[in-house]
Parts: structure tokens; sequence; C-alpha cells
């Protein structure tokens, strides 16, 4: 005998009581559960993947909006910037950036020898540790102020892309062994001027608002010009996608018959919304640029192509929210004797607007992302144009877009423009992120009012 | 009102108003309506009564030709309104819908205050010149439709905040404030509990000194204690038509008798 055969005072009936769980119960709620696990596991991974997306982001990103800048005082010398003194503008303008060179060679000397540190160092290498867009700083500043020719002013330079490395961490004395542009002596100097506090590495807003630079200037790039490109190129894409795509989804969903025209549209729309964005960069290029002779990297252009990517998501998205709208209302407009045209717009629209404008928000932020067309168009590529001064200026002048600005970073040799790479990223992101919870914050807030 | 005194109701005027001529109504294949000849009179309560599916709706939503926002519904046969063929190529429906005012099954106010809900048709047609005369409209639809005391404290408080019966007079002010001279009911009452649908009653019964008021129920007894005249559909035909007490009391047709003894429906 063992322990599981029944003892006769149990009752034979025992599986239909109630508590006790049948065999089906049992293995129904098994894999009710073994279900729930997956769906878990699979959450659980997915957020895995975002921490790890975010904080590598964070991680490799935040240096970029952190910058070393050298302090020092330049004496701006008449006899070099204003030889005739009367302090004409035209004269000065003739000083090449060239003439500003040995002003803050000897400004990198003077500030070194005061302080008391030794070095063996030329007055060349030491001034090396700058950025080489100090000089365009300094003459900029003489065009602005030339009042100020023959005092000492103090500067606040970019340091120059290996120096705020070696401060990131990014360079090290091995790393240099085989580079040209900073020696260990120059490592050596940089210290001593920590120690100082002429050296220090503080927030760049520069970063933030600036223009892209030249390949041997990482340090001076920024991403506000191709913010201002990406913002030209949302303007077309809102101003025409929004009411083409609105009007269009009005007319199929509320006026056009049923039949296999509409069907035909339907599908089409649909498959439009799912061509890779590379295939309207390249009709792009051959109807705007080369047919109607646009110019070439211009946001309109951007703008146009992107307004062709975006009609299909906008065109499906409010054909939803129209839908969406239940009947009963637009049967009650047309029964007090409103015509159709007045149901839609009195009551259908404003109804449907929440929705409209999620989908039309969720639109614009994918526009925003996308690369791939840009490329094909020319909006990619070294463009150090500055800030655009009219919104004419803004859509026909050559620029570039921040994922486009990202994307040219990530391809230069110099590891200083990949860190910016990373903090473009984080403005995009923040961008994107921003766009899309306001979107739904919109929906959240309006939807279903009925 | 009950059912005893029906058959004193009397009919307060011979006028027609709505005469339908040999109407038949097909959804696609479907054929939904056959040959529908009926006369409608002004200043009547008219019921359509019949099990689901007999057309009876489907034939209320001609006399406004709500039926032309279907692409597969076709009509053919006439429906005169005061003698002119509302079919007619010449007649906007969106003119005759001023005309004949609609009151929905699931009462439908519009997601605005309730000032607003009322105010939407008289302003579309233009029938104020001004906001107090537009105030008076709104008072006057609103009293009618006895919801005045009611809601006449929260005008700007969105209409869909109303109760159940609220709402459902409140859809009956916003059509009345069109100045409609007939009124069509596509069974008011069937989302509302026996209290509004009392009151909803009572108000349809002091309708009709106003308007000729057409109504689709489910109830054969609302239809015998709101309405003079009755009319019984099934499977698309116009079985009988009569004075309410008439059909309700003695029946020409076998299967009217069913219906109203509930052996079919």
């Amino acid at each position: 005998m063992t322990d599981f055969s029944p003892t006769p005072d149990q009752p034979a009936a025992a599986q239909s009581s109630l508590l006790t769980l049948s065999k089906r119960t049992i293995q129904r709620n098994a894999a009710e559960k073994r279900f729930k696990a997956y769906g878990i596991a699979a959450i659980a991974v997915g957020l895995v993947m975002l921490l790890v997306l975010v904080t590598t982001i964070v991680g490799r990103g935040t240096g970029a909006f952190q910058q070393t800048f050298i302090t020092v005082n330049v004496e701006l010398l008449e006899s070099k910037l204003d030889k005739n003194g009367e302090r004409n503008i035209e004269d000065i303008k003739r000083v090449t950036t060239f003439g500003y060179a040995p002003l803050i060679k000897g400004a990198m000397q003077q500030t070194i020898s005061d302080l008391g540190i030794e070095t063996n160092l030329k007055s060349k290498h030491m001034a090396g540790l700058l950025s080489k867009n100090a000089v365009a700083q300094l003459r900029a500043f003489v065009l602005e102020n030339p009042e100020k020719i023959g005092e000492t002013i103090e500067f606040r330079f970019l340091a120059q892309s290996r120096v705020d490395g070696y401060l990131k961490g990014r360079v090290s004395r091995d790393s240099i062994e085989n580079d040209k542009n900073i020696s260990a002596e120059q490592l050596d100097l940089t210290d001593a001027l920590i120690a100082a506090g002429v050296i220090e590495k503080t927030f760049n807003l520069d970063f933030i608002l600036g223009s892209d630079a030249s390949d041997q200037r990482p340090e001076a790039a920024g991403m506000g010009v191709s913010m201002m490109g990406s913002l030209f190129m949302m303007l077309v894409v809102l101003a025409l996608s929004l009411p083409i795509g609105v009007a269009a989804s009005i007319y199929l969903e509320e006026f056009a018959p049923k039949n296999w025209i509409t069907d035909v549209i339907e599908v089409n729309i649909a498959n439009l919304a799912a061509v890779p964005s590379i295939v309207y960069g390249i009709l792009g290029l051959a109807v705007f640029i080369n047919y109607m002779h646009l110019p070439m990297s211009a946001p309109l252009v951007g703008g146009l192509v992107l307004t062709l990517m975006t009609l299909p998501t906008i065109i499906i998205s409010t054909r939803a929210a129209l839908k969406a709208v239940p009947p009963s209302i637009r049967d009650a407009a047309l029964g007090v004797g409103a015509s159709k045209m007045q149901s839609v717009f009195h009551h259908v629209l404003p109804l449907a607007a929440p929705g409209i404008l999620t989908g039309t928000i969720i639109g614009l932020a994918q526009a925003l992302g996308e690369t791939a067309p840009l490329l094909l168009i020319g909006m990619v590529g070294f463009i150090a144009s500055n800030a655009p001064e009219t919104i004419g200026e803004g859509l026909l002048s050559p620029n570039s877009a921040m994922p486009a600005q990202i994307y040219e970073w990530a391809k230069r040799a110099d590891p200083a423009f990949y860190e910016r790479a990373w903090g473009g990223i984080i403005i995009l992101l923040i961008f994107l992120v921003t766009m899309n919870t306001v979107a739904v914050i919109l929906r959240r807030r309006f939807e279903r009012r009925w | 009102m009950n059912t005893m005194n029906m058959l004193d109701k009397t009919l307060d005027t011979n006028t027609t108003k709505i005469t339908a001529r040999d109407v038949n109504v097909y959804y696609g294949d479907t054929h939904a309506i056959k040959d529908v000849n009926v006369e409608i009179a002004a200043n009547t309560v008219t019921a359509f009564i019949g099990p689901s599916g007999c057309g009876k709706s489907t034939f209320l939503r001609c006399i406004n030709r709500m039926n032309d926002t279907i692409d597969v519904c076709r009509v053919t046969g006439d429906i005169l309104l005061d003698g002119e063929d509302i079919y007619d190529k010449r007649v906007d429906p969106v003119q005759l819908r001023a005309k004949v005012g609609m009151v929905f099954q699931k009462p439908n106010p519009f997601p605005k205050s309730i000032y607003d809900n009322v105010a939407y048709g008289p302003r579309i047609h233009g029938l104020s010149k001004n906001k107090s005369e537009m105030d008076e409209i709104v008072e006057k639809s609103l009293r009618r439709a006895a919801i005045w005391e009611e809601v006449k404290d929260r005008l700007d408080a969105p209409g869909t905040g109303l109760s159940g019966g609220q709402q459902q007079r409140l859809c009956i002010a916003r059509a009345i404030a069109t100045e409609p001279e007939v009124l069509l009911m596509d069974e008011p009452c069937s989302a509302l509990d026996p209290i509004a649908t009392a009151q909803v009653e009572e108000l349809i019964d002091e309708l009709r000194a106003n308007y000729s008021v057409v109504i689709v129920t489910h109830s054969m007894q609302q239809a015998a204690r709101v309405s003079q005249k009755t009319a019984f559909f099934h499977l698309g035909n116009l079985v009988e038509f009569g004075a309410t007490g008439q059909i309700f009391t003695n029946p020409e047709d076998p299967r009217t008798e069913s219906y109203i003894t509930g052996r079919i429906g």
C-alpha cells in the first residue's frame, strides 16, 4: 500500500468539490501564468534596452554640453591692429586673422610667465592650446568694439579639442604619442594651467545655439543653425501637409462616394505610408531640384520632400479621428437642417481636432527625425552658415537639419565630433520626446467628449 | 392618459400634411419598403408600429430625406409635403429638413452648451436678427420642450451633462427651435426610463397643437397612449393604417391582430 491510495472516509466525488481544482482548471491557470510571465519578460527586455539606450546616449552625449575654456588677458596692440591710429573701421578690417595671431601668442606667453609656470615651449605652441577659433573670436570682438584698441581685455577662448578631450578623459598621454596636434609638454602646461584656474570646463551654450565648424575645429561646432534648418522644414511641412491632409481626409471620409476609385485611393494612401523615405528623397531630387530647379540644400525642398512623406500619416490619422466621431452627431446636425459641410465643419471637425492634432504632431516628429531623404537633396554636409535673418532666407539658403548634422558629425574622423554627434542626439531626442508627450497629453485630455 | 380612453380621441383636423404614394425603398438589393401609401394629417400624432426590421424607421427617414446620406439607399414613388414632392430634383434636402425636424432614438445633443444646442438650428437658418431674439427663441423652444425650468440657470453647461430624459427633451427643443411643420421621432423613448418616458409622452401630446408629429415606437402601449392614428408595418408593407382606437381594438387585418396580441413580432 502506498500513501496515495484513497482512504475510505474520503468522498468519491471529490472531483466536483469547489474546494479542489480540476485538472483542466490547473492547466488553464498554469497557461495563464505562463502567458503573464512571457508578457512581463517582454516588457522587461524592452525596458532594459531602453535603459541601455538612454544611459549610453546620456553618458556619451552630455560631454558635448560642456566645453573647456582658457581665460587670457589680451592686449589689443594699436601697432598691430590700427597702424594709423585713426580708428577707421576700413583700416581695421584690413587686418586679417594672421595679424591677430601674434597678439594671442603674446597673451599666452604673458599669462604663463605671470603665473610663474616654467615650460620649454615656444609661444606658438603655448597658443596651440587654444582653438583655431580664438583668432576669429578676437577679430570679431575688435571689429565690433574698435574703441577698445589699446586696452587689455580679458577673453575666454575655447581650448582646442585635444585639451578639451584631456579634461574629459578622452585624450590621455598614451593616446597622443603619434598625435601632431598636441605634445606631452603641452599637456604638462595644461595641467599647470588647470591648477592655476586658467583652464576650466563649463557649460557651453554655443553647442546648442552655434553653427557647425570645419574639420579642424570640433570644439566650435554647434547645433543651432541646423536646428533652424529643421525648424524651417517643419514650418513647410506643417503649412502644407496639415491643410492638404485634412482636406483630403475630410473629402474621402465625409463626401466621397464609396466606390472602387475611392477604394484604390485608400489602398494607395496606406501603401504610400509604407514607402521607404529614401524613395521620397530621390523623388524630391528628380522633381523639385532637377525639374523645378529649386535650390539645393534648401529647407524649402527638404520641407516639400518631408511633406510628401508625412501626408499619408496625417491622412490616415485624420480619417481615423473623423471615423471616431459618432454618426449620431452628424445625424443631429443634418436633422436640424445643417448642410453636409456645416455638419462637418461645425460639429465633426471640432470633435476630431484632438485626434488630428495628435496625428499631425506624430507625423511632424517622424519628419523631424528623418535623415535619408535629406541625403539626396544635399541637406547634409559641411554647412557652416550663420542663422538666417529672414524667413525667406531661412527657407531658401542652404542649411542642414538636426539628424543630418548628427550624421555629418558621426562620419568625421576626429573623435571630438563623435562626442558632439551624441550630444546632438540628446537635443533631437528632447524635441521628439516633447512633441510626443504633447500628443499624448492632447489625446488624454480631449478624448471622447461625447 | 391611459389606454382606456383612446376610443374617445378625435382628430382635430382633417387636413393632410404628408402624402406618400407608392413609396418603395431599396438598400442595395434589399427591398425595404414596398408600395407604401399613407396620408398623414396635420396636427395629429401618427404612430408607426411593427416588429424590428419592418421598415418603419426607414419610412420615417424618407420623410425628411435622411436616407440620402446612405449611399446604397434608393427611393422611388412620391412623398408630398403640402402637395409638393420632396423628392423633386429642385428640392434641397437642407431646406426640407428645416421644415421637417427629427428626434432620434438615442439622445444626441451636440457636445456644446445647452444654449448653443438649441440656438444652432435658428443660427444656421438665420431665424434671428440679434442676440435678444435668439435668447427668445431658445427660451421658447426650451419651454415648449418642458425643460426650461430645469436648465434655465445653467444654459452654459454642456448639453451632454444632462440626464438621459433631459437630453432627449433638449433634442426635442433643438428640433422645434427651427419652427418645423412636421416633427419626426424615431423611437424617442427607447433609451429612457419610465419617468422620463412619461414626460416625453406628455410633451408629444402638447406638441400636437403646433406640429404634425410622426413617431416610430416599439411599444404598443406608447402608440396607444400618444397617437391618434396608427400605421402597422410588417416586412416592408404597410399592413393597416387607421385611427389608433380602431387598430388596437378592432384591427381589420389578421397580421395586425397577431402583432398587437403578441403572436408575431
